[in-house]
């Protein structure tokens, strides 16, 4: 059996949707802390083109992007499977995750919005987003793989936890049960998952994370 | 106890009258085949494989018994101008699929694509015994699926992964080009650094190696995602009357561009150039004039 290393950081969600993959497929694996100030020869060898993490390296062949390492994962150890096997459903599901993608920048605008009519604007759009997560993807289903969790849920993890400290740290608060009652919900059981549980960091040292990254992004932003 | 053992002749008669015209129907049928052209031999192939695999080794209880679901109707939802609506046309061609297109007037959309994509309103959209499917790269990995004559990813689940990351990098980057006849100034001069860069990468880190295409020898999905820098970059740059791809600086590049447009089904389905050019000068103009 061939070595797994997954290179990541601590605070990062895509770090914590490869965890969460290898965890619930019962994946052996080393980690690799990567201090982002200061990227290892490593890491800039095995991702040159976007020089992030994660990087799963599986026998010495490393892939970067963190839906790319899920997908192979997928495929490389089919038991507990989290991807329907029906390709109908299948592609569902892929649509459900790239649409996460596509609204990245939605969520960004979100989290680094400083004020006023921006900040109004911002809010309201990533509430629509979360809208038709909640209604078109979601539905009435425990999770979005029904009773079990799968990349969908994996690929949404992060509002389940690391979005609680965006809206702590703007002020706004979009995703609660009077706004979004099945999403609300959906993060309740999503925390509860055993192998999410474990693998969340530390709420505090999170928060404390969140706040200076959003600073720094910010500060960068108005130089532009 | 007596058992009859006489052989009845009569009984057999329409026994033996089915099997001769069964023979000569199989022979009829062979003849048939053989005379089809390589891809409908592989599309008939793939159909009778999926449909024996369906029926020996499907064991989904819900399932029904026979799944002839890779010869249900194809529909495709496209625009002619658009590279993303051309990646699902070429897979569907070389694979020997047969649909039907319908041109979407993105302008005044149709009832069918609301219907279909209800979420994102866009194209291009394949619909399948009904069923739409949305998304370009979630369309191709669908079709490779459903027909897996004529592979468009590889089979090693490392390479997949390699596959699927440049298909992300070119979702990624390629609106880059877009940008370039849509903007000016400041705008404008990001969007050429963002495309240079992006030339540059898949330069440097995509072709590594003497090889054809992306993949190997044989054109993949990948090749598919970057369309945009094969046809689209060049009717972009003299739209916006820029030179951007200089072929002495990209030569690996330059390369793959003249191994991909000379596939035969790429060749004889790109859009018309002189039409894209006059097309996306009306709408430079009008972009500008809003500004």
């Amino acid at each position: 059996m061939a070595e797994v290393k997954l290179h990541g950081f601590w605070a990062s969600p895509f770090s914590h949707r490869v965890i969460w993959a290898l965890k619930i497929k019962g994946v052996d694996y080393e980690y690799i802390e990567e201090d982002l100030s200061n990227k290892s020869e490593l890491l800039l060898k095995y991702n040159p083109v976007y020089k992030k993490i994660p990087v799963l390296v599986h026998g010495g062949k490393p892939i970067p992007e963190s839906l790319i390492i899920l997908e192979y994962i997928e495929e490389t150890w089919p038991e507990n499977p989290l991807l329907p096997t029906n390709p109908y459903e299948k592609a569902m599901a892929r649509f459900w995750i790239q649409f996460g993608v596509d609204k990245g920048p939605i969520f960004r605008a979100f989290f680094l919005s400083t004020g006023g009519e921006e900040q109004e604007k911002a809010a309201k759009d990533f509430l629509e987003v979360l809208k038709t997560i909640e209604e078109q993807a979601l539905g009435d289903k425990k999770f979005f793989g029904g009773d079990t969790i799968n990349l969908v849920d994996i690929s949404y993890g992060y509002l389940a936890y690391w979005f609680k400290n965006v809206e702590e740290v703007i002020g706004i608060k979009l995703l609660e049960p009077s706004t979004l009652p099945r999403l609300s919900q959906w993060v309740q059981n999503f925390i509860e998952v055993p192998v999410i549980k474990e693998s969340i960091p530390d709420r505090d040292k999170l928060l404390a994370y969140t706040r200076r990254i959003r600073e720094k992004l910010v500060a960068e932003q108005l130089k532009k | 106890m007596n058992i009859n053992l006489d052989f009845n002749y009569k009984s057999i008669k329409p026994f033996i009258f089915i099997c001769f015209h069964f023979g000569i129907l199989a022979l009829v049928f062979s003849l048939i085949v053989h005379r089809l052209s390589q891809t409908r031999k592989d599309a008939l192939i793939g159909s009778l494989s999926l449909i024996t695999i369906r029926l020996t080794v499907d064991a989904r209880p819900t399932a029904t018994l026979i799944e002839f679901s890779n010869m249900e109707e194809v529909k495709l939802i496209g625009m002619w101008l658009s590279p993303y609506s051309y990646r699902v046309i070429w897979a569907l061609k070389l694979k020997g699929i047969a649909y039907e297109y319908i041109e979407e007037d993105l302008s005044n959309k149709s009832p069918l694509l609301l219907h279909s994509n209800p979420v994102q309103k866009k194209i291009p959209v394949l619909i399948h015994g009904g069923k739409p499917i949305c998304e370009s790269s979630v369309i191709l990995e669908y079709i490779e699926e459903i027909w897996p004559q004529n592979s468009l990813l590889p089979s090693d689940p490392y390479e997949r992964a390699i596959a699927r990351f440049w298909i992300k990098f070119a979702d990624d980057k390629s609106p880059s080009i877009s940008n370039i006849y849509r903007t000016s100034g400041e705008e404008q001069e990001k969007a050429v650094k963002d495309s240079l860069e992006m030339l540059k990468t898949i330069e440097e880190h995509g072709l590594v190696g003497e090889k054809k295409f992306f993949g190997g020898d044989k054109i993949s999905m990948v090749d598919m995602a970057f369309g945009a820098v094969a046809h689209w970059l060049g009717v972009i740059e003299d739209v916006a009357g820029l030179k951007i791809f200089e072929q002495h600086k990209f030569p690996r590049l330059n390369s793959w561009i003249q191994n991909f447009k000379e596939v035969p089904i790429i060749k004889e389905n790109l859009p018309d150039r002189d039409k894209m050019l006059a097309l996306l000068k009306r709408r430079r103009e009008m972009l500008l004039a809003s500004e």
